[in-house]
C-alpha cells in the first residue's frame, strides 16, 4: 500500500521511527489522534504525497532568496500547504518537526552529557564542515567568517568574534544557530542544527572552545570559482567565420549574424528602403529626422559609397554629440537640482554636461573619457577641462533636508558613486554587496568596500571653468564689482558682525549639542555651503575670493537663525540681499564648475556592517575585486590606478559592456539583453563571438566610438528591413536571431526634437546651460512645500533640443517622464519604451505639440493653399520623409475636407486652432491644415525609428 | 450626416460597446476596417478581461497607502508595558539585534500618550486617534504582525508594492490589471490618488516594471485637469478631436499593414483610451451627483480633511466604474520627530475619510466586492528617537512588527490576527510578511500568487517573488 512505502521509504531517508514519533507527540497531547489514520492519509481523504511533499517541502525549501529569512524555513513551508487541507498540514508538521527533531547525531540529549567533554575532531568539526563550511569556509567567508581554522574562527567576522570562550550564551554562534535573532538566524537556509548538534558547540564552547593544532589552511579566495563565468574571461578576438552568402556580409559583424542565421535555417531580410534606411540612420546617429533635401539626394546616389558617405557625415554632426549623450546622462543620472525635498537647482551642473558633448564630438577615445571622468583632478598637469570631467561624480542625488546627518549622507552618496561605476563600467550591480556576502555574487562585501575606498577619498569641489569669451569681460568688470560689493557689506554691518558669528559657528561645531540654535545654523552652513565649516576654519586670509564671497552672502541669508526678529528688521538684509544679487546678475561673470578634489587627511575606510553608515567593522584598503584582473596601483594616485585598471585592455568588462550599450541602441535590445548585469546571473550573450570581437576591435582601434558606431551602422545586418515576417515571428519573437531591424519608439527626448525639427522651430544651437520651456500651469505646484518654480525660457530657448530641458529630479518636464526617460536617480542602462494613453494625450493635446503642428502646416502649405495633393507630399516628406501613399492620400484628403467644413462653420474656433499669422490662408484653411499636420505628429510611425 | 461622421459616432459607441467586455478582435477589425483595407490586428487587447483562477471574493482593491511608516504603537497596536520603561532604556538583551535606521539601541523608551479602547461588538482596540475607522471594527481585519525586512523607505515601499526591494519590478496594482484586464471601458485599470506630500518611492510605487505599460498606475490630480493633456487643445471640439483621432487610427492601421508590428495596433488602442479617458475623467471629479450628507460623511469642503476626503469620494467614484485597483498615497507619516502632533495631524486628514469609505462602500452593498487596504510600508520603534521624551519626540523606522488592515472584499471583519510581544519589539504569533499580504490580496482577487506569473529575462517573476502565503485566518 502507498502509504506503506512512504513510511517506509522515510525511515529509510531518516532512520528513524515514523510511526513512534507521531505517536509520541500524540500521547503529548499535542494533536488529536482522531485527526491522523494511520496509513497516512488525513481523515479528509488526502493522499499521502500532500504529507510527503509537505515533509520535503519543509526539508529542502529554502529560506527568502536573502539571509535575513523572517522565519525558519521549516514553519514557513508548513504554511505553504493548500489550503482547505488543514489535518494534513498539522499532521505535515508534525511529522516534519519529528523526523527533524531526530534526525543526524541520533541519540537524544542527556544531562549526562551536560559534563562529558566534547572532543573537536570527532564532535565539533563535523557539524561545522556540514553545517557551515559552504559559506565560512575556504571557499568563501562570508560575513568574513571562517570557521576551517581556530584562528579565524575565534576572531570572527566583519562584527566581530562569533565565539567566546566559555561562554556560550554570549556567542554570536550560538545564538544564530539556537534560534534566531532578529530576524537572522544560521544557517541561513534549509535544515536547522538539531538540539543535539546545538548543544555539542554549546559545550564545547563552555569548555574553553578548544580548537587542535592544525597546518594553516591555504588562504583560497572567493573569486576563482567565478572566474569561468564568461564576462570575467579576457577578451579575445574571434575570427569571423565563413558563410555561404557571402553577398550579404558588408563586414564582420554580418559573419558573426550570418553564421548563426545559416545555423538556424533563417534567411536574413533585405535591406530597408532607401527612404527609411536614411531616416534610420540620421535618428540613430544624431537622434534628428532628416531634411526632405537629404532624403532625396541619399536617394538619388547610386554610388556605391552613398550610403558610407552619409554615416561619415552624421558622424561628423554636432548633433552626434546631442544624441549619444543623452545615453551618458543616464549612465551618470544627471540632473540639474538636487533631489529630495526642496530639490535645489544646480547652477552649473550642465557644464558637465557640455563637457560631454564636445568629448564625443570630439571622438575623445573611450579610455581618455573614462579616467578625466573617474580621476581628471588627479591626472598629471590636469586641465581645467579635465577636472571639470569629474563632475561625473557630482551628478548623484545631494540630501540638503536639516537634520541629515553630513557623514550619513556623505557615506551615502560614496555609496551611490561607487555603484554608479560599477553599473557604467564594469555592467555589474555591486552595492548588492554594500549590506553582506551573497553566496553566489562575485564580489564580497569586503571587496565592495574596497571598491567604496576610491570614492571615500574624495571631496567635492567647484572651480572656475569659464568658457570663451567669459574671462575679459569678467576681469574688467571685477574691480568695480568688488568695490561696489564691498561699500554694501560694510555699510550693511556685514565685516562688523561676521566674525564674531563665525566665532560662535566654530564654538558650535566643537560643542554639538549644547546651543541647539547655533547647532541648527551650522547645520545649515554644512549643507548649504559646500565644505562651509572648512571655509570658516580658515583664516580670512587664506580663503579664496570666491570662498570669501560665499561665507559673506551665506551669513548675510542666514544670520536670522540666530539673532531676534527685531535685530533682524533693524538691520534689513533682506533687502540688502537683494541689492547683492543685483549687482551680481548685472556684472559679467564666468561659468564655475562641480568636481572633485582628494581628501586631505585621506579617509580610511572600514567595511560598514550590514551597510550602516554608522557601523563600521575592519579597515580595509582600496582594491579591485578578486575575479578581475588585479589593479596596478605602482607608486600612482589611487583613483588614477582605478581609472587606468578600468580601461586596462586587460579588463575584461568595461570593453564588452559599453560595445553592448551602444548595440543595444541600434537593435532595440543587446547582445547581453540586460545591459546592467554581467554578473553570474545574467542572460548571457545571444552572439558571444560578436561581443568578444566588437569589444576586441573597440579596444584595438583606440576606444574611438564613432569609429564603433560606424562599424555597426554599416552592416549589413544594421541596414535590413525592419518588417516583420509571419514565419520569423513564430520563430523568433523577441528578434534575438536579428532576421531583421526592429522598430523602436524614440526616446522622449527624441519626440520632442522631432516634432521641432519637422514643423522648424527648432534651435539648433548646441550647449549651454539648461531650459525650461513651458509646461502645463501646476506642474511645478507638486513638488515640496512650493519650493519648484518653473519661470518657462523665452524667445528661441523655448525651442532647444529635448536635452537641454531643465532637470527638476521632483517635478520632471510632464513629456520627458510620459515618454520614459528614466528618473535619474541612478544610473540607467535601458529605457523602457511604453505605449500608454499619456502618451497619446500628451502628444494630441499638448501645446507645445500643436504649436509644432501649426508651424509644419505653414511651412508645408503655399501662400494660397493651393494644390492639396503637393501640400501633403510636402507634410509627408517633411514628418515622414517619405511620399504618401494613394489611400493616405485619399484619407487625409477626406480629412482636411471634412475639417475645412467643420471649421468653416465654426469660425471661432478655426482661429483658435490656427497658427497666429497664416498668409494667404482661410481660417478654416489653416486650421484644417493645422489638423493634418497634427495628425502627422501622432503617427505612431512619426515617433518611431522604422 | 455624412458618411465619415456617422462612421465616427458608430465607431465610438461600438468602441465603448466593445471594450465593456474582452475586446472582440474580429469586431475590432471589421471596425477599423470601415475606413481602410482589411487585414487582422493581433488578437489580445492587453487590458480585455481575463477571467481568475478561481472564483473571486473581491473585484476591485483600494490601497490606502500610508507612506512614510505609521505608528502602530500610537494607532493599533496598545503597548501598556511601555508605561513602566518610559524614560529608561530597554536592556541590551533585548535590543541587540534590532535593526535600526537612526536610534541607538539603548535609546529610550517612549510610552505611547494616546488611550486605546475597544470598538464594536468585536471589541478591536484602536487609538482614540482614529476614531472613524475605529467605528467600523466589525468590518475590520487588522493585522497586528505585519513584517518586512526593508527598514528604509523606498525599499520599504518597493517591497510593500512590487514584492522586492529592487526598483524595476511590477507594482500590485500593475499585476492585477494584468491579471484580470480592466472592468472600466473609459478609464485606466489602475489610477493612482496623492495626497500631502509626495512619497519617497515616487512613481516607482506605480510602476509597471517590466510588464507591458498599459498596466501603469495613472495619476490623477485632483486640482485642474485631472490627468495631464486632458483637455483639447484650443478650437478643437470634440467633434474635431474624434475626427483627428479617426484619421490618426486609419492611418496607423495602414502602417501596421505595411510592417506588421504589433506595437502598432497597441498604439491604436491607447488612443482610443485616451479619447474615452477625456470624456469620463472630468466628470469623476464632478461630485454634483452627491447628496451633501455624502460630502459630510467624507468630509469634502472641511478642513483638513478635504484632500484625502475628496481622494476617497473619488475612489469609491472609481471603483463603481469598474477600475480595478485605485492607489490613494498619503505622506508622509515618517514621524521622526514630535510623533504625537504629526500624527494627529495625518489621522485628522485620513482618518474620517477612510472611515466614510468604508461606511459609503457598505451601504450601497460595495464593500462586498471591493478589498480596502490600509498599510504603510513598516512600522516604529517604541523606543523614542531624541534624548528626551516628551512632545518633541518621535520613532524610528521599525521592521519587525507593524500593524495594518484590510477590510471588505471577503475577509474577516472583526478580527485580529497575530501578536506582538508586550514591548511592541517583535512578533508572538502568526507572522504576516508583506508577500503573505501581497498573497492574501491576489487570493481576495481569485489568483493564485503562485501561477500569476511573467517571464522576464529567462524567470517566471511573480508579485510574492519566492515567497508568500495566503493568510487563511485573515478570510471569512
Amino acid at each position: 500500500m502507498a502509504a506503506q512505502r512512504w513510511f517506509t521509504s522515510l525511515e529509510r531517508c531518516y532512520r528513524v521511527n515514523v510511526r513512534s514519533v507521531i505517536g509520541q507527540q500524540m500521547s503529548l497531547g499535542s494533536v488529536d489522534p482522531s485527526d491522523v489514520e494511520l496509513d497516512g492519509t488525513s481523515r479528509h481523504g488526502r493522499p499521502a504525497m500532500t504529507l510527503w511533499r509537505a515533509l520535503v517541502l519543509a526539508l529542502v525549501k529554502p529560506a527568502r532568496h536573502c539571509h535575513f529569512s523572517r522565519l525558519t524555513g521549516r514553519r514557513e513551508s508548513l504554511r505553504r500547504m493548500s489550503v482547505g487541507d488543514k489535518h494534513g498540514v498539522r499532521l505535515a508538521r508534525i511529522v516534519a518537526l519529528a523526523v527533524l527533531a531526530a534526525a543526524p547525531g541520533a541519540s537524544a540529549p542527556g544531562d549526562l552529557e551536560s559534563v562529558a567533554a566534547v572532543d573537536f575532531e570527532s564532535q565539533v568539526a563535523p557539524v561545522l564542515e556540514s553545517r557551515c563550511y559552504a559559506c565560512h569556509g575556504s571557499t568563501q567567508q562570508m560575513s568574513g567568517l571562517r570557521l576551517d581554522s581556530g584562528e579565524a574562527a575565534l576572531k570572527g567576522g566583519h562584527s566581530g568574534p562569533v565565539i567566546l570562550p566559555g561562554n556560550s550564551e554570549g556567542s554570536r554562534l550560538i545564538q544564530l544557530v539556537s534560534g534566531q535573532v532578529n530576524g537572522l538566524a544560521m544557517p541561513p537556509a534549509g535544515e536547522r542544527l538539531s538540539p543535539t548538534e546545538v548543544g555539542l558547540l554549546r559545550r564545547w564552547i563552555d569548555q574553553g572552545a578548544r580548537w587542535p593544532e592544525q597546518p594553516e589552511p591555504s588562504a583560497v579566495r572567493a573569486g576563482p570559482r567565478h572566474q569561468g563565468h564568461w564576462a570575467f574571461r579576457p577578451v579575445r578576438r574571434p575570427s569571423p567565420p565563413a558563410v555561404r552568402g557571402e553577398a550579404w556580409v558588408a563586414n564582420a559583424i554580418d559573419r558573426f549574424v550570418f553564421a548563426r542565421l545559416e545555423r538556424e535555417g533563417v534567411e536574413p531580410s533585405p535591406r530597408a528602403a532607401s527612404e527609411t534606411l536614411v531616416r534610420r540612420v540620421s535618428l540613430d546617429v544624431t537622434g534628428l529626422p532628416p531634411s526632405p533635401a537629404q532624403v532625396e539626394a541619399f536617394v538619388a546616389d547610386e554610388s556605391p559609397d552613398a550610403y558610407e558617405r552619409l554615416v561619415d557625415g552624421l558622424l561628423e554632426s554636432p548633433h552626434y554629440g546631442e544624441r549619444w549623450a543623452v545615453q551618458w546622462l543616464d549612465l551618470a543620472r544627471y540632473a540639474d537640482t538636487d533631489g529630495y525635498e526642496k530639490d535645489s537647482e544646480r547652477p552649473y551642473a550642465w557644464r558637465w554636461r557640455e563637457w560631454v558633448i564636445d568629448a564625443l564630438n570630439d571622438d575623445k577615445p573611450f579610455d581618455q573619457f573614462t579616467m578625466e571622468q573617474i580621476a581628471g583632478d588627479v591626472l598629471p598637469g590636469a586641465t581645467v577641462e579635465q577636472v571639470v570631467a569629474t563632475g561625473f561624480h557630482r551628478n548623484g542625488l545631494k540630501n540638503r533636508e536639516g537634520g541629515v546627518k553630513i557623514e550619513q549622507f556623505r557615506f551615502e552618496e560614496t555609496v551611490d558613486r561607487t555603484n554608479t561605476v560599477g553599473t557604467v563600467w564594469l555592467g555589474l550591480t555591486v552595492g548588492c554587496a554594500q549590506c553582506h556576502d551573497h553566496k553566489y555574487d562575485p564580489i564580497s562585501q569586503q571587496e565592495y568596500y574596497r571598491l567604496f575606498a576610491f570614492f571615500n577619498a574624495l571631496d567635492e569641489a567647484e572651480i572656475e571653468a569659464s568658457l570663451p569669451g567669459e574671462s575679459g569681460p569678467y576681469l574688467r568688470a571685477l574691480p568695480d564689482y568688488r568695490e561696489r560689493r564691498r561699500r554694501l557689506l560694510e555699510s550693511n554691518r556685514v565685516y562688523e558682525l561676521q566674525p564674531a558669528w563665525e566665532a560662535r559657528m566654530i564654538e558650535a561645531a566643537d560643542n554639538p549639542g549644547k546651543w541647539t540654535d547655533w547647532d541648527h545654523a551650522l547645520d545649515a552652513l554644512q549643507k548649504y555651503l559646500d565644505n562651509g565649516e572648512g571655509i570658516v576654519r580658515k583664516p580670512p586670509e587664506d580663503r579664496s575670493d570666491r570662498e570669501r564671497a560665499k561665507l559673506e552672502d551665506h551669513f548675510v541669508k542666514n544670520y536670522h537663525r540666530v539673532i531676534t526678529k527685531q535685530f533682524r528688521e533693524e538691520l534689513g538684509w533682506d533687502a540688502l540681499r537683494e541689492r547683492l544679487l543685483r549687482l551680481r546678475a548685472q556684472t559679467p561673470d564666468i561659468t564655475y564648475a562641480r568636481a572633485v578634489t582628494e581628501a586631505d587627511p585621506p579617509r580610511a575606510t572600514h567595511i560598514h556592517l550590514r551597510g550602516a553608515w554608522n557601523r563600521t567593522g575592519l579597515a580595509v584598503e582600496p582594491g579591485t575585486p578578486a575575479v578581475l584582473p588585479p589593479l596596478d596601483a605602482s607608486g600612482e594616485h589611487s583613483r588614477l590606478a582605478l581609472a587606468r585598471w578600468l580601461v586596462s585592455p586587460q579588463n575584461p568588462l568595461t570593453a564588452r559592456v559599453t560595445v553592448n550599450r551602444i548595440w543595444q541602441e541600434y537593435f532595440g535590445r543587446g547582445i547581453v539583453p540586460a545591459a546592467d548585469d554581467f554578473g553570474t546571473r545574467s542572460a548571457g550573450p545571444s552572439h558571444p563571438d560578436l561581443l568578444d570581437w566588437l569589444a576586441a576591435d573597440f579596444v584595438a582601434g583606440g576606444w574611438r566610438l564613432k569609429r564603433l558606431h560606424k562599424t555597426i551602422v554599416m552592416s549589413s545586418a544594421y541596414r535590413q528591413s525592419s518588417r516583420t515576417r509571419p514565419a520569423l515571428a513564430e520563430r523568433d519573437p523577441d528578434n534575438l536571431l536579428l532576421a531583421r531591424q526592429s522598430r523602436l519608439r524614440l526616446p522622449a527626448e527624441m519626440i520632442r526634437d522631432a516634432a521641432l525639427q519637422v514643423s522648424g522651430l527648432l534651435d539648433p544651437t548646441v550647449g549651454g546651460p539648461s531650459v525650461r520651456p513651458p509646461q502645463p500651469d501646476g506642474v511645478a505646484d507638486l513638488a515640496y512645500a512650493g519650493s519648484v518654480d518653473w519661470d518657462p525660457s523665452q524667445g528661441r530657448d523655448r525651442y532647444r533640443r529635448g536635452l537641454y530641458t531643465f532637470l527638476q529630479r521632483t517635478v520632471p518636464y510632464p513629456q520627458l517622464a510620459n515618454f520614459d526617460m528614466p528618473d535619474r536617480t541612478a544610473a540607467s542602462c535601458m529605457r523602457e519604451r511604453s505605449n500608454t494613453p499619456l502618451q497619446a494625450l500628451n502628444l494630441l493635446n499638448d501645446q507645445s505639440f500643436v504649436e509644432a503642428a501649426q508651424a509644419l502646416a505653414l511651412r508645408a502649405v503655399p501662400e494660397g493653399g493651393s494644390g492639396f495633393e503637393r501640400a501633403l507630399e510636402r507634410l509627408f516628406r517633411l514628418a515622414l520623409s517619405r511620399r504618401p501613399r494613394p489611400g493616405e492620400l485619399a484619407a487625409l484628403l477626406e480629412y482636411y475636407r471634412r475639417q475645412e467644413a467643420i471649421f468653416e462653420a465654426e469660425q471661432e474656433t478655426a482661429e483658435r486652432f490656427m497658427p497666429l499669422d497664416a498668409p494667404g490662408l482661410t481660417a478654416s484653411q489653416a486650421a484644417a491644415w493645422t489638423g493634418v499636420a497634427s495628425v502627422l505628429l501622432n503617427l505612431d510611425e512619426f515617433i518611431t525609428r522604422e | 450626416m455624412d458618411l465619415p461622421q456617422l462612421l465616427a459616432i458608430r465607431a465610438r459607441r461600438d468602441f465603448l460597446r466593445l471594450c465593456a467586455g474582452g475586446l472582440d478582435m474580429a469586431a475590432l477589425a471589421h471596425l477599423l476596417g470601415a475606413s481602410s483595407a482589411a487585414a487582422d490586428l493581433p488578437a489580445g487587447n492587453p487590458l480585455a478581461q481575463r477571467p481568475p483562477h478561481f472564483a473571486p471574493r473581491a473585484k476591485n482593491v483600494i490601497f490606502l497607502f500610508m507612506a512614510g511608516a505609521p505608528s502602530q504603537i500610537d494607532l493599533y497596536d496598545p503597548k501598556p508595558a511601555l508605561r513602566r520603561w518610559h524614560g529608561r532604556s530597554l536592556p541590551e538583551s533585548m535590543t541587540r539585534d534590532l535593526q535600526l535606521a537612526f536610534v541607538k539601541p539603548g535609546a529610550k523608551v517612549l510610552a505611547s500618550p494616546r488611550e486605546f479602547r475597544p470598538h464594536g461588538r468585536s471589541g478591536l482596540q484602536f487609538s482614540d486617534y482614529i476614531p472613524h475607522i475605529a467605528s467600523c471594527a466589525d468590518d475590520i481585519c487588522l493585522v497586528r504582525s505585519m513584517h518586512t525586512e526593508a527598514f528604509n523607505h523606498h525599499p520599504g515601499q518597493s517591497l510593500l508594492m512590487s514584492g522586492s526591494v529592487q526598483l524595476g519590478r511590477p507594482t500590485i496594482g500593475a499585476w492585477l490589471s494584468y491579471g484580470l484586464g480592466s472592468e472600466s471601458e473609459d478609464l485606466p485599470a489602475f489610477v493612482v490618488l496623492s495626497s500631502g506630500r509626495g512619497s519617497s518611492g515616487g512613481s516607482s510605487n506605480w510602476s509597471n516594471g517590466f510588464l507591458d505599460s498599459t498596466y501603469q498606475g495613472v495619476v490623477f490630480r485632483s486640482t485642474g485637469e485631472p490627468i495631464l493633456y486632458l483637455k483639447n487643445p484650443p478650437g478643437v471640439s470634440e467633434r474635431t478631436q474624434r475626427a483627428r483621432l479617426d484619421a490618426i487610427r486609419g492611418l496607423n492601421r495602414e502602417r501596421y499593414s505595411a510592417t506588421g508590428d504589433a506595437e502598432i495596433a497597441s498604439r491604436i488602442q491607447s488612443y482610443e483610451l485616451a479619447f474615452r479617458m477625456q470624456a469620463a475623467a472630468p466628470g469623476l471629479l464632478d461630485f454634483s451627483d452627491e447628496s451633501q450628507a455624502t460630502l459630510d460623511l467624507y468630509g469634502v469642503g472641511k478642513e483638513p480633511t478635504h484632500p484625502y476626503a475628496t481622494n476617497c469620494l473619488l475612489a469609491r467614484r472609481m471603483v463603481e466604474k469598474g477600475v480595478r485597483f485605485v492607489m490613494l498615497a498619503h505622506a508622509s507619516w515618517d514621524d521622526h520627530q514630535e510623533i504625537d502632533r504629526k500624527l494627529g495631524r495625518n489621522c485628522a486628514i485620513t482618518d474620517q475619510p477612510a472611515g466614510a469609505l468604508l461606511r459609503d462602500l457598505k451601504r450601497r452593498g460595495l464593500l462586498d466586492s471591493t478589498l480596502v487596504v490600509w498599510a504603510g510600508e513598516f512600522g516604529r520603534t517604541p523606543m523614542g528617537q531624541l534624548e528626551r521624551v516628551d512632545e518633541a519626540a518621535g520613532r524610528d523606522h521599525h521592521a519587525s512588527c507593524f500593524s495594518a488592515w484590510v477590510a471588505g472584499g471577503g475577509v474577516r471583519g472583526g478580527h485580529v490576527v497575530g501578536r506582538t510581544d508586550e514591548l511592541g519589539l517583535g512578533i508572538e504569533k502568526d507572522p504576516v510578511h508583506i508577500h503573505d499580504l501581497q498573497a492574501t490580496i491576489l487570493h481576495c482577487l481569485g489568483l493564485d500568487h503562485e501561477r500569476l506569473t511573467y517571464r522576464h529575462l529567462g524567470r517566471d517573476f511573480r508579485l510574492t517573488d519566492v515567497a508568500g502565503e495566503v493568510v487563511d485566518s485573515m478570510l471569512a
